[in-house]
């Protein structure tokens, strides 16, 4: 059997739906931003799957090479952000994090 | 073919030429703060001459139309028409009016020692907005909006030590991240389909029988949620009323009014390049699709109105009541676009530039008065109308405009709403907004009532700086003198419908 396209839809629909369960059920702050980096990867590999079999030229690949910069800046970002709660609330709990409430 | 693209390049750096500006500015915040590091008093302004000098590269493109950075004889990256030029004008005065109202903040003011920060980042939000609103292209569109979003995330949170900074900052960026991420990959999927992420390439591909229709409309729905998210209508809103009640208030009011702006700038693009098919003679947009777009803006638009009103009647916090209103006006604008029409859109540019006004003035008052009183809750500004008449009265004129009551320029606003929907026959929805609208009257007068019926043994008095009063004329005049004296602005939003290649 051959690998094609629909071999790496797959992968990346899986991966998204896995990224779309973390941030929905996870309470841990890190765990939500672990999904939030496996939708960032799924349509990395949507792009490159296209741009490979649809014969789109390389403009897949040069827009997953800016995405993946992109998800260092924001890993970095929220990281900080992350930490910066640690110190203050001494947690990276989600639900404990609600003083701003109706 | 390669030879003719490097004066392609140097011809369209021209055209940028504002963007350019503002990334020189950012530079020079950033140095001089390394440099100077002992004495931070002039980073404002720095700001403020990079703003004007922008501004005046700006008004030099007015009344043109050009492409910049084409990829192939009709295709190109960004295209500077008077549309985005008009909602740059807006971004510009409120980035202006924002340096001011930082100057003057508390709350900026004790993170003093990082306001090269702030001013950078504030820099970076700006120069994504101003790509944002020209981008032709759904990656530059993607990553434009996250240069906007990631500034705003640590801007969100700025003085680090305040509990409801570091909590609004950490909700904005959990929702903002989710719903990039999930517009990025509808991207990927229209991607697949149609080979490219130009919106003129996909309208011209887009009646080809290759595009399958439900994977089309579930890529068109993914990238609806990184848009709705940043105008915040009502399935992408939870983040707001945490994030403008958390962060500090002067990232509130650039946040409610600027980043709102830049994208129903994108949405405007968004539907009218990719979907036009053709223009049927009194300028109402014919739209290819496989389902009815009026509708599902128009049921988008009355859900996002009616909840923001709703929400707002139970709120006891004045910038959480403002939140919701400001939900509550992205209602009435999603409005203004779902008429689909040259008049609509015209609506909508009348209804943002004075929504610019009143909104940010409100935030202002409410932020000179939290310096004094540290508080912005609305029980503690029992009797603050007659231990501080004007600024009472100047809050009371912008909560007035925020309603719609004549002879206030947020009439005129509506008036213009009014006018669109009525004309496309759309009678039952302009009624339903209408009554949204009285329900809307409930809490801004509450707060009136509160100021102004109420007396309260505790007296509050502020020293006005000439700084603050001017800035609160800047804001108040216009608001007035809008509602009556407005043909000028409805002649410029009438120039400026004119999108690229339309």
């Amino acid at each position: 059997m051959e690998v094609g396209l629909n071999h790496f839809l797959v992968v990346s629909t899986l991966l998204f739906s896995m990224g779309i369960y973390a941030i929905v059920t996870r309470k841990n702050a890190i765990l939500v931003l672990m999904g939030i980096e496996l939708i960032l990867n799924s349509a990395n590999i949507n792009f490159i799957a296209f741009s490979r079999y649809g014969n789109f030229g390389l403009q897949g690949h040069l827009i997953a090479l800016f995405v993946i910069v992109l998800a260092a800046a924001e890993a970095a970002i929220a990281l900080a952000i992350v930490l910066n709660i640690y110190k203050t609330l001494s947690t990276v709990n989600i639900d404990e994090i609600d003083n701003l409430k109706d | 073919m390669n030879k003719l693209i490097i004066p392609d390049l140097i011809n369209s750096l021209n055209s940028i030429l504002p963007e350019i500006v503002l990334s020189f500015t950012l530079v020079a915040i950033i140095l001089s703060d390394l440099i100077f590091h002992k004495n931070k008093k002039y980073l404002p302004y720095i700001s403020l001459i990079g703003l004007i000098i922008t501004f005046v590269f700006l008004i030099n493109q007015f009344g043109k139309s050009d492409p910049a950075f084409p990829v192939s004889s009709q295709l190109s990256l960004l295209s500077l028409d008077p549309f985005s030029l008009f909602f740059k004008v807006i971004i510009l005065v409120s980035s202006f009016l924002i340096v001011l109202f930082s100057i003057s903040s508390k709350e900026i003011e004790s993170g003093s020692n990082r306001h090269g920060e702030y001013y950078g980042l504030l820099f970076g939000m700006i120069i994504g907005m101003f790509f944002m609103i020209s981008a032709n292209d759904l990656i530059l569109i993607y990553l434009s909006l996250e240069l906007l979003s990631l500034s705003s995330y640590i801007l969100a949170g700025f003085v680090k030590t305040s509990l409801r900074n570091s909590e609004a900052s950490l909700k904005y960026l959990i929702y903002g991240a989710a719903s990039s991420g999930i517009m990025l990959f509808g991207i990927s999927i229209l991607y697949g389909i149609f080979g490219s992420t130009n919106l003129q390439e996909i309208n011209a591909l887009i009646n080809t029988p290759a595009a399958s229709q439900l994977t089309f409309l579930i890529s068109v729905i993914l990238i609806f949620a990184g848009i709705g998210f940043k105008i915040s209508i009502v399935p992408f809103h939870f983040w707001t009323p945490d994030v403008y009640e958390g962060a500090p208030i002067t990232i509130t009011a650039f946040l409610s009014v600027a980043s709102k702006a830049a994208g129903f700038a994108v949405l405007i693009r968004f539907l009218k390049v990719t979907f036009i098919d053709s223009f049927t003679g009194n300028g109402y947009w014919q739209l290819i699709g496989y389902i009815d777009w009026q509708t599902l803006l128009i049921i988008i638009a009355i859900i996002t109105m009616t909840f923001g009103n709703f929400a707002a009647l139970w709120q006891d916090n004045l910038k959480r009541m403002l939140a919701y209103s400001s939900i509550a006006h992205a209602g009435y604008l999603m409005l203004g676009v779902s008429v689909l029409s040259d008049q609509g859109l015209i609506a909508v540019l009348v209804y943002f530039f004075i929504y610019m006004f009143m909104n940010l003035g409100a935030f202002y008052v409410v932020m000179l008065i939290a310096n004094k009183i540290n508080s912005e809750e609305i029980d503690d500004y029992t009797g603050i109308g007659y231990s501080l008449p004007f600024l009472g009265t100047v809050l009371g004129l912008f909560l007035v405009s925020l309603t719609g009551l004549p002879p206030t320029a947020g009439f005129i606003g509506k008036l213009y709403l009014f006018i669109a929907l009525v004309d496309a026959n759309m009678i039952t929805v302009a009624i339903i907004a209408l009554l949204n609208t009285v329900v809307s009257l409930y809490y801004y007068i509450r707060v009136l009532r509160v100021m102004f019926l109420i007396k309260s043994d505790k007296t509050v008095s502020i020293n006005l700086s000439p700084l603050s009063f001017v800035v609160l004329m800047f804001m108040a005049i216009p608001t007035l003198v809008l509602g009556i004296y407005f043909s000028p602005l409805v002649s410029f939003a009438k120039e400026s419908v004119q999108l690229l290649g339309f």
